[in-house]
């Protein structure tokens, strides 16, 4: 009798361990990066409208982090604001109210930079993400997608964007892109093939009205 | 092989297999009707153990029925007996006071009765003496008219004081007989109390008489008893289970009024498996409450799920239903406790949503505000409360399942046994249908053969005939 009890309990463990598995990181993490570069702070509103959108789809336990993109963007100063939200749901609403001051903050007091340097953004979101380590990571760029890098910064460093969606929003039209619009569509097809080849999953959101389409 | 194929022609190869199919028919048509043969013997074997372990099964449904009809039975009478001996217990108690009552009664009754007899007037002595006086001859003589006159009055007022008497003590009487009234009143009433349990100790006497009846029916095993048994199980069973599904709806209820605020007590982010820890922390306290509510429900001995409890001693088991009725009075106050915490926490969501959306943050205080909140409370106040009473169909459920369950698995059976009785058949006549179809392909032979034989068996009869 106690040897079948013991083998049943056995048995009801083993069960238990094979369902519990390894433990899977369900949070995610967002890294949202803001093009601040010429005329493109006007559309620092629309960010904002952005940022509101994906603070109020974090849950507790996500990462949310926002960051600037400027002349030279792969340091952490330019992070303007990062949580980790708490895993409580009435501490997590207490962060996002904080968040959301630190950005207004932010949007406040940009001023334009002469140079778009994405790719340092990215670097910078891409260690960011990797250091948390969520069970998500999506990248938003919120940016027309001209880089111009300042002379003496090097950029060519390969992008390990295994796992991650990038999600390029408001990509807005330049003057030369009306003049040729193979200018703006060549554009976005190298970012795209530039972001696919180093393994990651790449879209383009332009309609802001239709803020669902950007986390899954 | 192919080499081999192609160094005789066609029509050579299918003279030559059928000579071998010929050659080989006999054999083949034994190893055919083997091959059914075995295949029907056994599936016959299995059909035949299949409906023995039916006929087990279907003997053990029958045993387990008449136990549990025997069971419920024994209940309802004990039951009926219980509530007799009550009423029994509560009117034979008043038994000697309602005696002693109807004899004080009848006393003042018989007293009354006697004060109000009527005594006829003791008619006066000197009447014969007038009557006498009355008769005297002489009766235009003066003085006997004046003494006959006094007589006359003297008479008169006699009467009239007789008769004054006799009407107050005809008074007096109808006094006495009215005062009876109240108490012939109230004997009455008394009696019709008598007659009321009477009558519903018989009534019970007679709702007795039906469970006995058909306890003895249960007891004798009869085929009426089993039919009503197990058509009362399935509607049992039926009734149950729709109670359990609102049930089951309830505790859903309750789940979603706890699940969120459990968030903030034991984290959002924690996984077991695939499911959330609040979630399964907010599961584990609604079975908790249900467990407690059985235990409430098995230490007042409404259902009997538990044999121990039953039999714990009358101290014991009313000390655990305080335990367990005290704990389930502390975790539906937890529930409401959470139901607030809730109504808080969409308050703030809401709250973070519009300022999130750059719309202007309402006041949390509303005018319609408590009355959600006060709904939510008293829900989940409630609902623990009520899913105590998920025992008793749970109960039924429990045992009538046992029987449909047993119902089932015959069913199963029998088609079973049906289903392998009919495989063995037709693996006996696909066993006879293969050796028609493999004299078929081989026909040409046989004819030949027939012909061959009946050739000979004419030659040989004509050799008969000569040498004859």
């Amino acid at each position: 009798m106690i040897i079948r009890l013991s083998k049943l309990i056995i048995i009801a463990s083993a069960a238990l361990l094979t369902a519990c598995g390894e433990p899977v990181a369900r949070n995610q993490g967002v890294y949202m990066l803001i093009d601040t570069s010429g005329t493109y702070t006007q559309e620092l509103d629309k960010a904002q409208q952005v940022i509101n959108y994906t603070l109020a789809k974090m849950n507790p336990g996500d990462t949310f982090a926002v960051a600037s993109i400027n002349t030279g963007s792969f340091s952490e100063k330019n992070i303007k604001a990062k949580v980790t939200f708490d895993d409580r749901p009435s501490v997590t609403n207490k962060q996002k109210q904080a968040f959301q001051q630190s950005i207004q903050q932010f949007v406040d007091e940009t001023r334009p930079a002469a140079y778009t340097d994405i790719t340092g953004g990215l670097l910078q979101a891409v260690e960011f993400l990797n250091e948390k380590q969520p069970g998500r990571k999506t990248i938003l760029i919120f940016s027309d997608l001209k880089e111009e890098i300042k002379a003496g910064y090097n950029r060519d460093v390969p992008l390990q964007l295994d796992g991650f969606n990038l999600v390029a929003l408001n990509v807005t039209k330049l003057g030369s892109d009306n003049i040729d619009p193979n200018e703006y569509l060549g554009r976005l097809q190298d970012w795209q093939s530039k972001v696919e080849q180093s393994g990651g999953d790449w879209r383009v959101v332009n309609d802001l009205e239709r803020l669902e389409k950007i986390l899954p | 092989m192919t080499q081999l194929l192609e160094s005789l022609p066609l029509w050579l190869w299918f003279v030559l297999a059928l000579a071998a199919l010929f050659v080989a028919r006999n054999p083949v048509h034994q190893g055919i009707f083997s091959l059914a043969r075995f295949f029907h013997q056994s599936l016959r074997l299995g059909a035949n153990a299949v409906a023995g372990a039916e006929q087990r099964l279907q003997e053990r449904n029958r045993e387990v029925l008449l136990a549990a009809g025997r069971e419920a039975a024994e209940r309802h009478v004990e039951r009926e007996f219980d509530r007799i001996e009550q009423t029994m217990k509560k009117e034979l108690a008043q038994y000697p006071a309602l005696h002693r009552r109807l004899c004080e009664q009848l006393t003042v009754i018989d007293e009354d009765y006697v004060r109000s007899a009527e005594v006829p007037p003791e008619p006066t002595n000197w009447s014969k003496a007038i009557k006498a006086v009355a008769e005297i001859p002489a009766k235009s003589d003066p003085v006997v008219g004046d003494v006959l006159e006094t007589i006359h009055h003297s008479m008169r007022k006699a009467e009239a004081k007789a008769l004054e008497a006799y009407r107050e003590s005809a008074r007096e009487r109808h006094q006495l007989l009215k005062r009876m009234m109240p108490n012939w009143r109230s004997m009455l009433s008394t009696l019709g109390r008598v007659n009321k349990n009477v009558e519903s100790v018989l009534s019970r006497a007679k709702v007795l008489d039906g469970y006995m009846e058909r306890y003895e029916e249960i007891q004798q095993g009869s085929d009426r008893a089993l039919r009503m048994l197990s058509s009362s199980s399935l509607s049992q069973f039926f009734i149950a289970a729709f109670v359990l599904v609102i049930a089951v709806g309830g505790a859903l209820i309750n789940f979603h009024l706890i699940a969120r605020p459990m968030t903030e007590m034991v984290g959002g982010t924690s996984y077991i498996g695939s499911f959330k820890v609040a979630d399964i922390s907010a599961l584990v306290i609604i079975l908790v409450e249900i467990t407690m509510g059985l235990f409430v429900m098995e230490c007042l001995r409404i259902t009997r799920l538990f044999p121990v409890i039953s039999a714990l001693n009358d101290k014991l088991r009313l000390r655990m239903m305080w335990a367990a009725f005290a704990l389930l009075f502390f975790l539906a106050s937890v529930e409401a406790g959470l139901a607030f915490m809730r109504e808080i926490l969409m308050q703030e969501d809401l709250a973070v949503s519009a300022q999130l959306r750059g719309g202007e943050v309402e006041a949390a205080t509303s005018d319609v505000y408590w009355i959600t909140t006060a709904a939510q409370m008293g829900m989940g106040f409630i609902l623990p409360f009520a899913l105590t009473f998920v025992a008793i169909p749970l109960e039924n459920f429990i045992a009538s399942a046992r029987t449909v369950i047993g119902l089932l698995t015959t069913f199963l059976l029998r088609a079973l046994s049906v289903i392998l009785r009919l495989c063995g058949t037709a693996a006996l006549r696909t066993g006879s249908l293969l050796v028609r179809l493999y004299d078929i392909v081989i026909f040409f032979p046989l004819w030949l053969e027939q012909k061959y034989t009946r050739w000979r068996n004419s030659t040989a009869s004509a050799v008969a005939v000569e040498e004859a």
